[in-house]
């Protein structure tokens, strides 16, 4: 998993509460077998008409925010099934963040497996980060998760909460297998001891 | 080591701790990962992504079982769907590129994962067995903490060969009694669920104990442990004991000479301590155990053959009731409807429940003699290639045949009819599998599940039949 340290990105407003995981990425696009390449289903039920063309009017069609790391949407963000498929989506759009008052549970989970820093700020706080992407190619904004703050495109700070654990995680691009393997010396002495107690267990290799 | 008495799930959590981590997540160690070829693709990316290997391609074992059509040809380039095809495709690449173990779909030996498992001795006592499908509780039949995760966590046992897991809660399920002419292990478990209902396990895992359990054979072991995962449980689990043994004794993979008896000494250890004590105990005995059929969407709804169709404006919950006027209208039946006589278009005798040797000898038991009624179609899908090849040995296939069955090549099959085998709508089908959801097996398909014999009884008859009247 990639590190996440410090992102400076366009971020693009989807002035939306109970954005569902179905919106996200919809139910037949699972049939898949990758995880990558599922940036094109993102939202596909709002960025792509009926005849399968891009709807001009929806926000990641236009630019600059076809570029957008950082998404800002409103409350319940991620609500639905749990499947994993709705981060998938978004990083492989390019989001690696998303800021809303708040989140489903377990896509709030999935986001931090997947690389993706979740935030919380309050409604107002989200309503005026909205405002501020209508600057356009300048709504440049910078999500430092060492220092824990949103940097405006005016330069103002807005603090965020963020467990220290998840946070130690994401900036060290340890994902639960990362986090995992930190523990690969106890993995390993632990097999040595079986090995030793129990030598009649035999290998599917043959 | 403590001396407090400690229960068959508790000896094989603790012996398979790596660590503890402070908020009581444990580091847990997994002994055999199954793959297939359904849940495993973005598992193995997310390696390749990352550059990770297979950390134990040794404890982990490869087959394809979902996709592979029953009939025609086998090669997978030959199978017409496209998304089944590019599964088996990738399973087939990815064993290759990280060096696991594959059992290729033309070998005898290939199966549905949950029947080779036990079948080559893979899977054995005492083990922690997961695989990215929920019905891996099959495999606690031998005394194994054996459950299902989710595609992260294939990816995570890959790469770590452990698991990040909170410990269960101990259920037991206590049945007596000499089971009754025509009854088997799936009655026995349709009953279960019936009683407990179909989240009557959540949070637990269920051991099975009582000596109506101890007399079942290793398949009828198996296929109650299966189904625990539709009482809601995370596992089931039923102790090791002489039958265990013999059952393992020469499989491919178990240990053999020397190295066996050190197993058994050890399985030896493992059943529940005289005092252990269990947060849940459920008890049956086998007076409440009839041939069982399913008449709704869920395993729960279930009654002896001799039963109805409840009423639902009879039930006081609203919700409950709600649920089954739903379910009485999907199955198109009508409340206080008698089960036995109810036309049926197909019969399925298959999947990991109901798919192994045992199973296909007491549908032919049944089938011997008779004819599949006409306009019912009867498939016979065996669970493994050695499953089939020892049915043909034993001339079973013959007598299926001859009564009008069809005999089809091993694979999950219309279980859940990700292959071409699958109800039209509105068809109504007797089957051994162990779901009933709306669509399971075919979109608006209806699903009765009964044990084999029942069901080859339904073929027979072309009605929901009770197999002690046939004789
Ligand atoms: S037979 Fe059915 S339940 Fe068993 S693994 Fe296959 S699809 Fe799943």
């Amino acid at each position: 998993m990639d590190k996440f340290t410090t992102l400076t990105g366009i971020a693009a407003p989807l002035p939306m509460a109970n954005v569902d995981t179905d919106k996200i990425i919809p139910a037949r696009f699972l049939k898949t077998i990758k995880r990558s390449g599922l940036g094109v289903h993102l939202f596909d039920s709002l960025r792509y008409r009926k005849d399968g063309s891009e709807n001009p009017d929806f926000v990641l069609n236009r630019p600059p925010y076809r570029e957008a790391q950082v998404l800002i949407a409103h409350e319940n963000f991620g609500c639905g099934s749990s499947r994993e498929h709705a981060p998938w989506a978004l990083l492989d759009f390019g989001i690696r963040c998303v800021i809303a008052p708040d989140f489903a549970d377990i896509f709030f989970n999935n986001s931090f497996k997947n690389g993706i820093l979740p935030i919380r700020l309050p409604r107002a706080v989200c309503d005026q980060l909205m405002e501020d992407t209508k600057l356009g190619g300048n709504a440049r904004i910078t999500v430092d998760l060492e220092r824990q703050v949103v940097v405006r495109p005016n330069g103002e700070e807005i603090a965020f909460e963020i467990d220290p654990f998840r946070k130690h995680l994401l900036l060290n691009g340890l994902d639960d297998i990362g986090q995992t393997l930190q523990h690969a010396p106890k993995i390993d002495s632990y097999e040595a001891t079986r090995r030793a107690e129990m030598p009649w267990i035999p290998a599917t290799t043959g | 080591m403590s001396s407090t008495p400690r229960t068959l799930f508790d000896k094989i959590w603790d012996s398979h701790v790596v660590q503890r981590l402070p908020d009581g997540t444990c580091v847990l160690y997994i002994d055999r990962h199954l793959v297939h070829e359904v849940t495993s693709p973005q598992a193995f990316e997310g390696l390749r992504m990352a550059g990770r290997p297979v950390r134990r391609p040794d404890c982990t074992i490869a087959v394809a079982d979902h996709n592979i059509p029953t009939v025609g040809s086998r090669v997978p380039s030959d199978i017409k769907e496209q998304d089944s095809r590019i599964q088996v495709e990738t399973l087939e690449k990815n064993v290759k590129e990280f060096g696991v173990p594959y059992i290729p779909i033309l070998d005898v030996r290939q199966g549905i994962v949950h029947i080779i498992g036990p079948e080559l001795g893979v899977s054995l006592p005492g083990m922690t067995i997961v695989c990215g499908d929920s019905h891996t509780s099959t495999h606690g039949a031998l005394g194994a903490l054996a459950f299902g995760i989710g595609t992260s966590e294939v990816e995570h046992v890959l790469a770590t060969q452990t698991l990040l897991q909170k410990p269960a809660k101990n259920m037991q399920i206590d049945v007596t009694g000499t089971l009754g002419f025509g009854c088997s292990a799936k009655d026995v478990v349709l009953a279960i669920i019936g009683k407990i209902g179909t989240g009557g396990g959540t949070g637990h895992v269920i051991e099975y104990t009582g000596d109506t359990i101890r007399a079942l054979d290793m398949a009828g072991r198996m296929t109650v442990s299966n189904m625990s995962i539709e009482a809601g449980a995370r596992a089931g689990l039923i102790a090791p004991d002489e039958t265990t043994f013999a059952y393992v004794k020469g499989r491919e993979f178990a240990p053999k000479g020397e190295a066996y008896e050190q197993a058994v000494a050890y399985w030896r250890s493992l059943p529940s301590d005289a005092g252990a004590t269990y947060d849940a105990t459920v008890r049956l005995t086998t007076a409440e155990i009839a041939p069982m059929v399913t008449w709704g969407t869920t395993p729960g709804a279930v009654v002896p053959i001799t039963g109805a169709v409840p009423d639902p404006t009879e039930i006081d919950d609203p919700g409950l009731r709600e649920q089954a006027q739903r379910m009485v209208d999907y199955m198109g039946l009508a409340p206080g409807q008698k089960l036995e006589g109810v036309p049926i278009d197909v019969v399925f005798i298959g999947s990991c429940t109901n798919g192994r040797i045992e199973d296909i000898r007491a549908a032919a038991a049944v089938a011997k003699g008779r004819k599949v009624a006409d306009g019912v179609q009867a498939l016979v899908v065996p669970g493994s290639g050695l499953v089939k090849r020892q049915a043909e040995q034993e001339g079973l296939d013959r007598i299926l045949l001859e009564a009008g069955f069809e005999w089809r090549e091993p694979c999950c099959s219309m279980c859940l009819g990700m292959n071409p085998d699958k109800l039209t709508p509105g068809q109504r089908c007797a089957s051994t599998s162990n779901r009933n959801f709306e669509g399971r097996q075919g979109p608006n398909g209806r699903t009765h599940l009964v044990s084999p014999s029942m069901a080859a009884a339904a073929a027979v008859t072309g009605r929901l039949a009770d197999v002690r009247q046939l004789g």
